[in-house]
């Protein structure tokens, strides 16, 4: 390969067609922008001129021969993957294709519950069966955590037909699994590793991180370059191991992928690879340094826990990814989501989410010391003017499900709206969850029980921003005749 | 030859002084630094090239951010002024014998290194013993402290760039929680003038509202600053701006002022219309 990580292909490609002033008789139609004006002003000019259509100086993502394929490379070697595919339809897409290549309908699956919706969705497509494995829970914390090695034999034992077993590396919250012996196990029973790393692209690049699937030995992992590795929204990289076979993914991919991919999103990608490939440790490094020192501010201001490193438990907490800067705030007698709202609406500060016990910040390359301050200033002024008795809270996070039919059969069967009320008994043909994070509180299939029930109803109180049902308002769910 | 300084007031207005020549320029990790030497104006002090004082009308902006709370306030003893690196606030601060404390955090070391090299007519009273100076962010200092200060003067620059965290929310209720049961703040409010200068203004007045059961807005004119018309705002727990005033009382201690006067005490607390109407669409 002529090229380096200090290459970006496409990125160079565009530059160059950019240069050649080609007169557009193509799609899309705006022209370079001229035939939308008020769009290129609110975009840019140089926005609009590299919104452009495959063609052969610029390649094509669905079968890429030249300058998509060379960046792939790159990405691969940058991630130390045997192959890696340029994402347009988020680490969603990723995530399906790496579950659609693996499983074909009725086959199983194993994985734990609090997967992202993306992953179940993937099963309502490939009509695999899912095996849960339920994730330990801290309960001061009310937050599951990783999957113990133990529970993923005790799976692998009770279903040897499995397919492949998936894992959060990390999850939201930043916790990872002991990813490397689940990997060995898999392997060891003809198992296909996969990994959601939604919330672990830094692992790849930064020092000191939990250690990243690909290192791990897995098979396929889901990177969402655009969350910590500054990429353009709706930008991911599936990578993949040597076990894969890479031409066959691509017909995998290309099932549900855009035939117009966005050039915005690849030459993002693309850049964002060369950056993180170049000086990716520096900037986590920093990162880091921003997260820890928040946590320690946080924590010194009373009440709020900013966890970290000290859940590491050497089993469902194998390790901890210190770049989140995750806060407990139940014990200033406020739910997360109600921190959530009041840093928005008090202060203008906007964080990633809010669930019934936590909240999360992101913390990147891109925040500034000032801005830490400010969050947490805020944070001690809302202890100080909204803090109340933390008694009386509710702190139950995860609920075990009862899986009564496959999320496949379940979302296609013959269903009824129900008031949530006398929903209790009958198995949900639908998704409820919390946006973010997007971890559903009920799947398709799953039996909805008065526990369940509470639980919808409270984080709706509190103010959740509540999603997956057919009824917007969340007031009826949908359920098998 | 000819050298100009510029400053755009809008995208559609530039404020222009010619330079006689330029005495320093630097960059600290917060921002770039310059001081210039001028016939009309003397010598004067940017920041990422936004005017902060120039020799010739500092006094009115100093005088009024100190003296109007320091003449309501019956017994100011320990004050806590932020930014204010120029050493200006520190110079009026120091003509009072009741004060014992005055604390000063400057997020940027550098602004007062180069203003007691450059401004010998502000930075002239950093070696008063009362005066303890701390290079920290004003948002981090103030979070720690609580029932300390009679008086926080808050001197920053814009809502923009460094000083940025000092128009916030979260900054005035710690300034309320960092004071006496009486104490009183004043900040630098910007214009009310420019429509985004105004719509900046409104921000923070709605923020400090939010905060402080008394919250009023008094005005100076200051010729280098956008349009000429500048406000302060004056938040407090206990004491009216001016019916808590005693004129004759500051009077007799015989501060020598250029600007500030009793009269004026109470004459800038009267706003024209259109602004009190700007501060009553965010109280």
């Amino acid at each position: 390969m002529a090229f380096s990580q200090i290459n970006a292909p496409i990125y160079e490609a565009l530059r160059k067609f950019r240069r050649m002033r080609v007169v557009p008789f193509d799609v899309p139609g705006h022209k370079r922008g001229r035939g939308n004006m008020e769009l290129t002003e609110f975009l840019g000019e140089d926005c609009m001129n590299v919104d452009v259509n495959s063609m052969k100086p610029l390649d094509n993502l669905c079968h890429p021969v030249s300058v998509i394929k060379d960046a792939e490379e790159l990405a691969a070697e940058a991630f130390g993957a045997a192959h890696a595919f340029f994402m347009v339809g988020g680490t969603t897409s990723a995530v399906q294709s790496m579950i659609m290549y693996a499983c074909k309908s009725g086959e199983k699956i194993i994985m734990p519950r609090n997967v992202h919706r993306s992953a179940i969705n993937a099963l309502i497509l490939t009509g695999a069966i899912p095996v849960y494995v339920d994730p330990d829970c801290n309960n001061e914390l009310g937050i599951p955590l990783g999957m113990s090695v133990s529970q993923v034999e005790k799976a692998i034992r009770e279903n040897p037909d499995a397919k492949a077993i998936l894992v959060n590396n990390p999850t939201y919250y930043g916790i990872c699994s002991d990813i490397k012996k689940i990997t060995e196990l898999a392997h060891a029973n003809n198992m296909l590793m996969l990994a959601d790393e939604a919330h672990g692209t830094h692992f790849y690049f930064g020092e000191n991180f939990p250690i990243s699937a690909m290192a791990a030995g897995a098979d396929i992992a889901s990177a969402s370059m655009h969350k910590s590795g500054g990429s353009l929204t709706q930008s991911s990289f599936l990578l993949m191991g040597e076990r894969i076979n890479a031409d066959y993914m691509r017909q995998v991919v290309n099932l549900t992928q855009t035939t117009s991919a966005s050039y915005l999103l690849l030459s993002s990608l693309d850049i964002s690879r060369k950056r993180l490939a170049l000086s990716g440790r520096e900037i986590f490094e920093k990162t880091v340094q921003m997260a820890e020192y928040a946590r320690e501010e946080i924590n010194s201001i009373g009440g709020y826990y900013a966890f970290s490193r000290e859940l590491v438990n050497g089993d469902s907490v194998y390790d901890f990814d210190v770049s989140k800067l995750s806060v407990h705030t139940l014990p200033i007698g406020l739910a997360g989501i109600e921190v959530y709202d009041l840093l928005r609406d008090e202060y203008d500060i906007q964080i990633e989410f809010g669930d019934i016990g936590n909240i999360l910040a992101y913390i990147s390359v891109g925040d500034r010391t000032r801005d830490i301050e400010r969050l947490i200033s805020a944070l001690a002024e809302i202890k100080r003017r909204f803090g109340k008795s933390g008694t009386g809270m509710l702190t139950q996070e995860y609920i075990n499900p009862v899986v009564a039919e496959t999320p496949r059969r379940a979302f296609y069967a013959d269903k009824m709206s129900l008031p949530l009320d006398e929903a209790a008994g009958h198995v949900c043909s639908e998704f409820v969850m919390c946006y973010p994070p997007g971890i559903p509180i009920l799947a398709p299939g799953e039996l909805i029980t008065p526990q369940i029930i509470e639980y919808i109803k409270y984080a709706k109180e509190k103010g959740c921003q509540m999603t997956g049902t057919e009824d917007i308002n969340i007031e009826r769910l949908n359920v098998l005749r | 030859m000819e050298l100009w300084f510029t400053e755009r007031h809008t995208p559609n207005v530039k404020f222009s002084i010619k330079v006689d020549r330029q005495l320093y320029s630097g960059s600290s990790e917060f921002q770039r630094i310059d001081v210039f030497d001028s016939k009309e104006f003397g010598r004067f002090l940017t920041l990422d090239g936004y005017m902060m004082l120039t020799e010739k009308d500092e006094f009115i902006y100093h005088e009024m951010i100190t003296h109007v709370p320091m003449s309501v306030h019956p017994n100011p003893e320990n004050i806590l002024v932020i930014g204010a690196g120029d050493g200006g606030v520190v110079r009026e601060l120091t003509n009072y014998s009741c004060v014992k404390n005055i604390d000063l955090v400057e997020i940027d070391e550098l602004v007062v290194e180069v203003s007691k090299q450059y401004l010998p007519t502000t930075a002239c009273r950093f070696d008063d013993p009362r005066v303890n100076v701390y290079y920290e962010d004003g948002v981090k200092f103030i979070r720690r402290c609580e029932d300390k200060y009679d008086i926080i003067i808050v001197d920053s620059t814009d809502p923009f760039g460094p000083g940025e965290g000092l128009f916030t929310k979260e900054f005035y209720g710690s300034c309320f929680k960092a004071l006496h049961e009486d104490g009183i703040m004043v900040n630098q409010h910007e214009s009310p003038f420019y429509t985004e200068d105004a719509a900046a203004m409104q921000r923070s007045h709605k923020r400090i509202v939010e905060s402080f059961p008394i919250s009023k807005v008094y005005q100076a004119h200051i010729p280098t600053y956008p349009s000429g018309h500048w406000l302060f705002g004056f938040a407090s727990k206990k004491y009216h701006p001016t019916n808590d005033y005693n004129g004759t009382k500051w009077s007799m201690l015989g501060i020598n002022t250029r600007y500030y006067n009793p009269r004026l005490h109470s004459g800038a607390f009267a706003l024209p219309n259109y602004v009190e109407e700007l501060l009553r669409d965010v109280e």
